[in-house]
């Protein structure tokens, strides 16, 4: 062991991530990689003026798994599996993205049972995401512990839903290429009919002791402002853009799958800020939970499965195509190009949790270093996703 | 060493009979904090460990501490890429003896799904001593809580004294490993020749 002498002191001009040199009581801080509110491998580096952040850049890159690139040496099928672990909260949101855009490439038409078992695994999904997202908020503002363990005891009941359906718990590998990979068990509906007539109790109660709450009021709103024209531009989607106020849902816009058949509100935002990106996500799981609801009642009976579907030797004819869905953390995308071979000739991601990590600095600027991380916290990013 | 008849007799009497290594093993095994770390998607899996349903609690691991400098396990959940690796070892190196390491799920073993991505790192052993290994993609709680059952038995079985002695009570036996650099093309060194023996693996005939 080397013990530090007064020689091995050194003291160094400060600087900052640009070399710039900090003056007076400025310094540089390096929140991450390994660090309990950076929701994974994520770093920002930080520019204090004493508690308030004047420069913020973050650094990505630390979880590149290489998924694209993988992708495209892969069969069409092959590269199911991975999309499950891009966004590892949403697996089946993930799943169905990427079958949207394989069938647009190859004109597959879905079943109309299959359909409706895709909405209702999306809204699942959507509903564990945010139930899991509120309790990270939560953690981030200093409630450790409690808000968290209840929103994964809410969580698991979902995720059991997706065990006896899928056999995994997170990693589900479901969606296939005109339709599902099998038929939902006996007696799935009504376990599932149960999860969500039990949900709306949990989230009274998560409501009354939250949403009202004092301190939570006061940390969060007038928090990382986000106008809706920057917004815009910086092409944020999801709960962080209607929490902005703008009405954007790719669900409304886009209708994919049935989605045109279920009545369900887009619930916005008016100041952008932190206490709105909350509660949207409370209102969206009211919103999951009518959908659910009416899906749940009208599922037909029919095959999951397009007949001609083939999942071996699954060549699509050359061309290209985009299929995008309303994921519970925004647009999510996957663009493909196929040259006729059995692998894409380009595979290509759009995250929503990336791009609305892009004007994270212009939301902290001139807040404390506790606001950077609720802020972080609200734009809901999954390194998974962000880093691919 | 004591008798194990006379040992219960005694018992039965209300007289703990016991030796400093019996007692030491015991109260270490039964506190092993775990770094709050998380690499990937085992990371929630870990966390869902964590919480009510699972409870981790119920084996004394619940304090999950955010610095090196507290904990006594590192739980590697999830894909280590090229770029995370040195921050790992760095972290590894924080900790202070005696320290562990469970690696969890197939990346942070081989590089699973993940192995031929030029990014990552082909399985955590090649960087640090890893005590054990959970596969899964990724492994359910209950095999988080079987692991940490497993290293709790490994830990009360360790000897105090004598040739067989853990790696913290030799002098000889490092406790830091180099860290490596995030070069151009690979880690410099990509991998640790001193710990990562692999059996060669040699074809019939």
């Amino acid at each position: 062991m080397n013990r530090p002498t007064p020689e091995s002191f050194v003291v160094r001009p400060r600087v900052d991530h640009e070399g710039t040199e900090l003056e007076g009581d400025m310094l540089e801080v390096s929140m991450g990689p390994q660090h309990p509110s950076t929701h994974g491998v994520f770093r920002m580096d930080v520019v204090l003026d004493g508690e308030t952040v004047v420069k913020l850049k973050p650094v990505f890159g630390y979880l590149h798994r290489n998924h694209e690139k993988i992708a495209e040496g892969t069969s069409y099928l092959g590269s199911m599996p991975y999309t499950d672990r891009l966004d590892y909260f949403c697996s089946l949101t993930n799943n169905w993205a990427y079958a949207l855009a394989v069938e647009r490439l190859a004109g597959l038409q879905v079943p109309e049972r299959a359909e409706y078992i895709r909405v209702i695994t999306a809204e699942l999904t959507r509903l564990q995401n945010h139930v899991g997202l509120c309790g990270f908020l939560l953690q981030d503002m200093g409630a450790l512990g409690t808000p968290l363990m209840w929103a994964f005891r809410q969580r698991e009941k979902v995720l059991d839903l997706f065990e006896s359906l899928t056999g995994a718990r997170m990693m589900c590998n479901y969606m296939r290429f005109g339709g599902c990979r099998c038929d939902l068990p006996a007696g799935w509906l009504e376990q599932a009919r149960t999860v969500v007539a039990d949900f709306p109790a949990f989230l009274r109660e998560f409501e009354t002791l939250l949403s009202g709450n004092e301190i939570l009021m006061a940390r969060t709103q007038g928090v990382g402002r986000l106008s809706p024209e920057l917004a815009v531009a910086g092409s944020v989607t999801g709960p962080m853009l209607r929490a902005s106020g703008v009405d954007y849902d790719v669900r409304k816009v886009d209708r994919y799958g049935i989605y045109d058949r279920f009545e369900f509100r887009v619930p916005l935002g008016d100041h952008g800020d932190v206490y709105d990106r909350y509660m949207i996500r409370v209102l969206e799981m009211h919103e999951s939970l009518a959908i659910l609801r009416q899906a749940l009642k009208g599922i037909p009976g029919g095959p999951v499965i397009d007949p001609k579907a083939k999942l071996r030797g699954f060549r699509p004819k050359p061309g290209e195509s985009y299929g995008r869905i309303e994921g519970p953390k925004g647009e999510l995308g996957f663009y493909l190009v196929s040259d006729g071979g059995p692998n894409p000739y380009r595979y290509r991601i759009r995250p929503p949790s990336f791009i609305n990590l892009t004007l994270l600095e212009d939301m902290c600027l001139g807040r404390s270093i506790a606001d950077a991380v609720i802020i972080l916290g609200s734009v809901d990013i999954v390194l998974g996703e962000v880093d691919r | 060493m004591i008798d194990e008849g006379l040992k219960n007799e005694l018992a039965k009497q209300g007289v703990v009979a016991t030796s400093l290594q019996e007692l030491y093993n015991w109260g270490r095994s039964n506190s092993v904090w775990p770094l709050s770390f998380g690499l990937a998607c085992c990371a929630i899996e870990m966390i869902a460990a964590s919480m009510s349903r699972w409870d981790i609690s119920r084996f004394g691991s619940e304090v999950f501490r955010p610095s090196p400098r507290q904990a006594d396990l590192m739980i590697v959940a999830g894909t280590v890429t090229k770029k995370m690796a040195p921050q790992v070892v760095r972290l590894y190196n924080q900790m202070p003896e005696p320290k562990y390491v469970i690696a969890m799920g197939a990346c942070a073993i081989s590089g699973g799904p993940f192995k031929q991505g030029y990014n990552v790192l082909k399985g955590i052993d090649r960087l640090l001593p890893v005590d054990i290994h959970i596969p899964g993609c990724p492994p359910r709680p209950e095999a988080l809580l079987h692991a940490l059952i497993a290293l709790q038995e490994k830990i009360a079985g360790e000897k105090l004294t004598g040739p067989n002695r853990p790696r913290h009570l030799r002098a000889d036996a490092p406790s830091e490993f180099p860290v490596p650099e995030f070069g151009p093309h690979d880690l410099v060194p990509p991998k640790n020749d001193a710990l990562w023996k692999p059996i060669p693996f040699v074809r019939a005939g």
